[in-house]
């Protein structure tokens, strides 16, 4: 479990707070997502879970310990898939293994086995600029899920995507979701998006922020996108994007 | 043939020299590309038995030599901001001091040995090396670094699996632009005094009025330059398949 305790952070360069005094919680196995208006922080929360920044205030704690005394408790995804060009696929992926100290032949053996669950066994031996974005995506999800972390931090991992792919991969990650025993924060600014994927969103609406709007998402697994042409789900659609839209216009 | 366009440019130029040489007719002041190479030719054996090997041994061992202290003064700068600060701008200064000109100095403090000259060609490299390896080191992306750091790496780690592996195209380039350079200090310190060596044997050349002589050991010398940058690119082009990338 994730917990923000009354952490309030600024950036050294900006002259406001980012979030003041915010708390909030993720329990083990969840899919959250975190939506809110572009600059409005909700990356910094992931800084601050995978400790490139340290908060002024409050505490940040997994399963009730604090994050500096842990080690890998969580794994971060980037926007850009970020693979190694001089690497091949296979050492791409094994790149977390490496860092972590994971012998060679385990670090093998767990690459293949992962590629195979994301369809890309074929592609071991090839280098990044043989593939496509979602396949590279793919690829960096595989890498984030092989540093054996079980809270997986996804920050906009499909807006890069033209919009075909980015379907196809948010079924896909769900896929992934289920087979994998994982807790996943899911960042976006694409309120379907959100909706699709998540059992919980949490909404970022304020400059700085104290509190995060949590919005359940009444849908249960495994979902279809047929379930977002449900009344209830267009409603929340709506709901949402008006909440962003509010907190854009201030 | 992608190169094409060019050779026939050069192809021209020497047709233009040749015809103006036969002009002038006066071998001291313009030699012909034609006596060049048969001056070239008859000069084979102490060229390249005696002279070659020297001038080879200055580049090489000045080369050598810049690479390594390039290196470790680009890799301690990137190591550490405070080196960076007091270092950059006085080796980006230091550039404008022409090498050419103090070179006499060398010759003076450390004599007619091999050193003063190998001297002159480390200072004529060290610095490009330098600058070009740091700027390689300092092109890491920051999203690259922190994307490890979240994986728990150490500087250490950042430094061998992301900082070396994008540096090594800056590298390549150091190497090609020095490789000219150092052949052109080896000469300009064997021209300032030396005992053999392509650039003291031009200048023997030119004392004897032997416009030829002059030239040909400055051929050897450029064709020896071309041959050694083209393996490398060989090598580099082996090794780095992904440039287009970064």
């Amino acid at each position: 479990m994730l917990e923000f305790k009354n952490v309030s952070f600024r950036y050294d360069v900006d002259a406001f707070s980012m979030m003041e005094d915010l708390s909030f919680s993720v329990e083990d196995g969840e899919f959250v997502s975190i939506i809110g208006a572009s600059g409005c922080g909700k990356s910094t929360i992931f800084r601050l879970i995978n400790g490139l920044e340290k908060p002024q205030k409050g505490e940040i704690l997994v399963d009730g310990k604090p994050i500096a005394s842990l080690k890998q408790y969580s794994a971060f995804m980037p926007q850009k898939d970020l693979l190694f060009p001089w690497r091949t696929i296979e050492k791409n992926i094994c790149l977390p293994m490496e860092l972590a100290g994971v012998p060679p032949k385990e670090q093998e053996a767990r690459c293949r086995e992962v590629l195979e669950q994301v369809g890309l066994l074929d592609y071991m031996k090839k280098y990044p600029k043989d593939l496509s974005g979602g396949m590279k995506q793919r690829v960096s999800f595989a890498r984030t899920l092989l540093s054996g972390a079980d809270m997986l931090l996804l920050d906009e991992p499909f807006s890069a995507l033209d919009y075909l792919t980015r379907v196809e991969m948010q079924e896909w990650l769900l896929h992934q979701w289920e087979h994998y025993d994982k807790t996943i924060l899911f960042i976006t600014h694409d309120v379907e998006e959100a909706v699709f994927l998540s059992q919980k969103i949490f909404v970022i609406q304020d400059r700085p922020f104290s509190s995060m709007e949590m919005v359940e998402v009444p849908l249960s697994y495994p979902r279809d996108r047929s379930d977002l042409k449900k009344p209830e789900i267009v409603e929340l659609k709506e709901q949402l994007i008006g909440k962003l839209r509010r907190s854009v216009s201030v | 043939m992608k190169n094409i366009s060019s050779l026939i440019l050069v192809f021209i130029l020497l047709v233009i020299w040749q015809g103006a040489a036969m002009g002038v007719d006066a071998a001291y002041i313009l030699p012909s590309p034609t006596q060049i190479l048969e001056r070239l030719w008859e000069l084979r054996e102490p060229l390249i038995l005696v002279h070659l090997p020297a001038t080879m041994g200055v580049t090489a061992l000045g080369l050598c030599i810049s690479v390594v202290l390039g290196l470790l003064l680009a890799i301690s700068m990137d190591w550490n901001p405070k080196l960076e600060k007091a270092l950059y701008p006085i080796i980006v200064a230091s550039q404008t001091i022409p090498t050419t000109a103090i070179a006499p100095l060398f010759i003076l403090w450390f004599g007619y040995g091999i050193w003063s000259k190998v001297l002159v060609t480390i200072l004529m490299t060290f610095f490009p090396i330098a600058i070009t390896v740091f700027d390689g080191l300092k092109g890491t992306k920051r999203e690259m670094e922190e994307l490890l750091m979240t994986y728990g790496a150490t500087k250490k780690d950042i430094f061998l699996k992301l900082k070396l592996p994008t540096a090594l195209p800056s590298f390549f380039s150091a190497i090609k632009m020095s490789i000219p350079l150092s052949v052109i200090g080896a000469a300009i310190a064997e021209w300032l005094g030396a005992q053999k060596g392509l650039g003291y044997f031009s200048k023997r050349m030119m004392t004897q009025l032997d416009g030829a002589g002059v030239f040909a050991p400055v051929v050897l010398l450029s064709v020896v330059a071309m041959v050694t940058v083209w393996i490398i690119t060989i090598i580099e082009r082996k090794i780095i398949t992904w440039r287009k990338e970064l």
